[in-house]
């Protein structure tokens, strides 16, 4: 095979177990090398997964506690101040720790969670698989990128125990909070520790963003043309191709925020006074222009989050259908139309900072165009699903239940993308519920599904399917209850990032709905738990994977032995002859893409 | 399957290619940084002053020093060591000079009174330095990369005849070259 070539060209430690044929033989592993620092892309993405869900519990405990405030607003809950100390004196939640708890909230769940626990997790594990590869293109610096990653991680950690708190001025680190130490606690040493953080991720975003765009490119095994591709694979292609151009826009932003804040620049300041400070000298800079920066990232990086689940929910729809996608190429082709879009949107994230309304109105039209290739996507799904076989496993039910969320939020896109409507909606909480749904939640159900389709090929085991389906029912009328009355809240004006809502007139009326929603959400967070019991007890005492395909599934990976080995296939990797989605073909349930193409076959 | 099947049509080296895309999204940093540059100018208090002069040598110093990588890895191609070896400390120590040049430059400033950080600057010499600095550390990049394929070329123990590192390399120099030649061109007359 070519890929075999290519491995063997250079001479990385890496490359040893890339041999085709007498692989049999056993390769002497250390705890270390297998588990810790791993270059076998199946165990880094376990690594990427693990990690995700350690911060995924963080930063979804963090918003039960910012609830808690929320629903409860004059309880006092001792309890908090045990675990939490100064930060919930007498039980109550501090106003400093309430906007650290919401930074940390969205910064983790944003980057941590979404970014690197899902395309971390299934870029490296599906890729090679999928294309039939070895591995990655370059196994040490799919090592790097998971180690740049753990590090970034404990940094943000550290923060959270410092003197002053963790970072608080919101996920998007507007200047001049971020920028002057003397604004708020969290902006001094909080604020140091997220920002080395995040330059930490954006580092290892980057490393993994070109082993995957040179894996796709370059390694795929022969017959794999780009139109054979399993659509995981696209989708995840156009993420990495998103992360490697919009990353370093926000690393520069970055870097001119560090040059204010520690040596004295004005890029970003202009004309502050602050209380017991004074005046201060800096003249000329412009906060707008973080903004610009921040959001020329910021867009993609939603779609960084969105399209991976949309690859997986894609390819699942299709196997437990039992049908071929509907629109194969419409669905490429709606993948790129939203990742060139992704681009040109990022103003309006910023309609009501003084932004020229004529440019506005050019921000308008290119947002509301990306309601075509969604709708697109949406309904090549309805009909992958529409008089199909449908096999309601969990990984389906997921699937399923991302394309309702993927609705309910994007019409709401629609009402946001409009720069008249976002005067009164902007900032308040109909923007939290539309993004939490089509964005936060959407993606979580896509790395469900993903989880619950791919487990048995990660473990050798099965979830547990009782357990699946209850956190499948109660995650979904969970997320609708929580984010519906948001739309409500929103439109009467309630807006985001307030600490107590019950000292206002006009939002008074929604002590008991923001009661409603806090409880629904403790509710939800412990279903989560319930998964993450599924999780690890299925790994080491879950029903056992008997057959090598379990979903009757085309793809690749199902090709490999139950355990795969580092190097996945033990002898030769197959070829393949057809795309990935020939299901219900010619009276067969489904026809792998390994199997050649027959003389009596229809069409091909 | 047979050796003939995989001889498929000569594909870019996987790591080639890696730096590619890795150059793709180094540009993309500067074409931040110099749109940014863009923007503020058409703000208020934008501060004008002349280039320092020695930018001018120091670009002349990096296009050598382009020519010396070529030269090098034609060299090495050939097998013939030693002038590999010679053209290799030459590209490195005009990467060095072309460092010391960019400071030299800044002092300049300094000493013509135009703060490049601290509370009496203005953006215009702050995005001159923070720019210039950043495309410092990918040439300083650029010669730590040269070092190590410099002291492996003294190994004795293992003789490596790929020629992949040193073309790498080398295509990475040309871009941190491309880089301050798109830099010195849009401060001189863009931005």
């Amino acid at each position: 095979m070519s890929n075999e070539a290519v491995l063997h060209a250079h001479s990385g430690a890496a490359t040893h177990e890339g041999h085709g044929d007498h692989h049999e033989h056993h390769h002497h592993e250390t705890f270390i090398t297998k588990y810790v620092f791993s270059q076998d892309h199946k165990m880094i993405a376990k690594q990427f997964l693990i990690t995700g869900m350690f911060w995924a519990v963080l930063g979804g405990l963090m918003s039960v506690f910012f609830r808690l405030q929320l629903g409860y607003p004059d309880s006092t809950f001792p309890w908090l101040e045990s675990l939490l100390g100064k930060w919930a004196k007498g039980g109550h939640i501090t106003p400093e720790a309430y906007y650290a708890l919401v930074t940390t909230h969205g910064t983790v769940l944003v980057f941590f969670v979404l970014t690197a626990g899902l395309s971390g997790t299934f870029a490296n594990f599906l890729i090679p698989l999928q294309i039939g590869a070895r591995d990655m293109a370059s196994p040490f610096l799919n090592m790097l990128s998971y180690w740049f990653f753990f590090a970034a991680g404990v940094v943000m950690l550290s923060s959270m125990f410092v003197e002053t708190g963790p970072f608080s001025g919101g996920w998007t680190a507007y200047p001049p909070l971020s920028a002057l130490g003397d604004a708020s606690p969290g902006s001094k040493t909080g604020m140091d520790l997220w920002i080395v953080s995040m330059a930490l991720f954006v580092v290892s975003s980057l490393l993994g963003g070109l082993n995957y765009i040179a894996t796709i490119l370059n390694m795929r095994t022969k017959g794999m043309s780009m139109t054979r591709l399993p659509l995981t694979i696209w989708a995840l292609f156009f993420t990495a191709v998103l992360g490697v151009l919009s990353f370093p826009v926000l690393f520069s932003g970055f870097i001119l925020l560090i040059f204010d804040r520690n040596f004295g620049t004005s890029f970003y300041l202009s004309d502050i006074f602050v209380n017991g400070v004074g005046a201060l000298p800096n003249e000329g800079g412009s906060a707008i222009l973080y903004q610009h920066l921040f959001w020329f990232l910021g867009h993609p990086e939603v779609y960084i989050i969105l399209l991976p689940a949309m690859g997986m929910v894609s390819e699942i729809l299709s196997v437990n259908s039992r049908k071929p996608i509907f629109g194969y190429m419409a669905m490429i082709g709606s993948l790129f139309a939203i990742a060139i879009l992704a681009f040109l949107v990022w103003a309006h994230h910023m309609f009501v900072t003084g932004l020229n309304p004529f440019l506005g109105s050019i921000f308008v039209l290119l947002t509301l165009l990306i309601a075509v290739p969604s709708a697109i996507k949406v309904f090549n799904w309805l009909t992958t699903l529409w008089r199909g076989n449908i096999r309601f496993t969990p990984g389906m039910m997921f699937a399923i239940g991302f394309v309702s969320l993927f609705i309910s939020g994007g019409l709401t896109g629609i009402w946001l993308g409009n720069s008249a409507l976002d005067i009164h909606l902007h900032d308040t909480y109909f923007v939290i519920a539309h993004f939490h749904i089509v964005m936060g939640v959407a993606s979580m159900f896509g790395m469900f599904a993903g989880i619950y389709h791919w487990f048995p090929k990660m473990y050798g085991k099965y979830l547990n399917n009782t357990l699946g389906y209850i956190h499948f029912w109660v995650t979904i009328a969970g997320a609708y209850m929580i984010f519906w009355p948001m739309h409500y809240e929103g439109l009467a004006g309630m807006p985001r990032r307030y600490y107590d809502y019950s000292i206002w007139e006009s939002f008074k009326q929604f002590v008991e709905l923001n009661r409603f929603i806090s409880t629904v959400a403790m509710i939800v967070f412990a279903v989560q738990l319930l998964f993450l019991f599924n999780f690890f007890y299925s790994i080491f005492k879950g029903r056992k994977l008997t057959t090598l395909n379990p979903w009757g599934a085309n793809t690749l990976e199902w090709t490999t032995p139950i355990r795969p080995g580092h190097g996945n296939w033990p002898g030769e990797i197959p070829e393949v002859h057809r795309w990935a989605y020939d299901y219900g073909k010619d009276g067969h349930d489904f026809i792998p893409q390994t199997t050649p193409v027959g003389a009596d076959e229809s069409h091909h | 399957m047979t050796t003939v099947q995989t001889r498929e049509p000569q594909k870019i080296h996987p790591h080639k290619f890696t730096l590619w895309v890795g150059m793709g999204s180094i540009v993309m940093m500067f074409a931040a940084l110099t749109s940014a540059y863009i923007v503020k100018k058409n703000q208020s208090s934008w501060l004008e002053f002349e280039l320092p002069r020695i930018f001018w040598y120091s670009t002349f110093v990096i296009l050598a020093s382009s020519v010396t990588i070529q030269l090098a890895i034609k060299a090495f191609k050939a097998r013939e060591m030693n002038r590999y070896r010679n053209l290799v400390t030459i590209t490195a120590i005009l990467g060095v000079l072309f460092l010391v040049m960019q400071g030299l430059g800044f002092q300049s400033l300094e000493l013509k009174n135009i703060a490049l950080t601290g509370a009496k600057s203005n953006s215009a010499a702050s995005f001159l330095f923070v720019i210039t600095f950043l495309h410092m550390l990918h040439v300083l990049g650029g010669v730590i990369a040269l070092l190590v394929i410099f002291f492996k070329a003294y190994r004795q123990k293992v003789k490596n005849y790929s020629a992949m590192p040193i073309e790498l390399a080398g295509t990475y120099w040309h871009f941190v070259d491309a880089i301050w030649i798109y830099l010195f061109i849009f401060y001189n007359w863009i931005g």
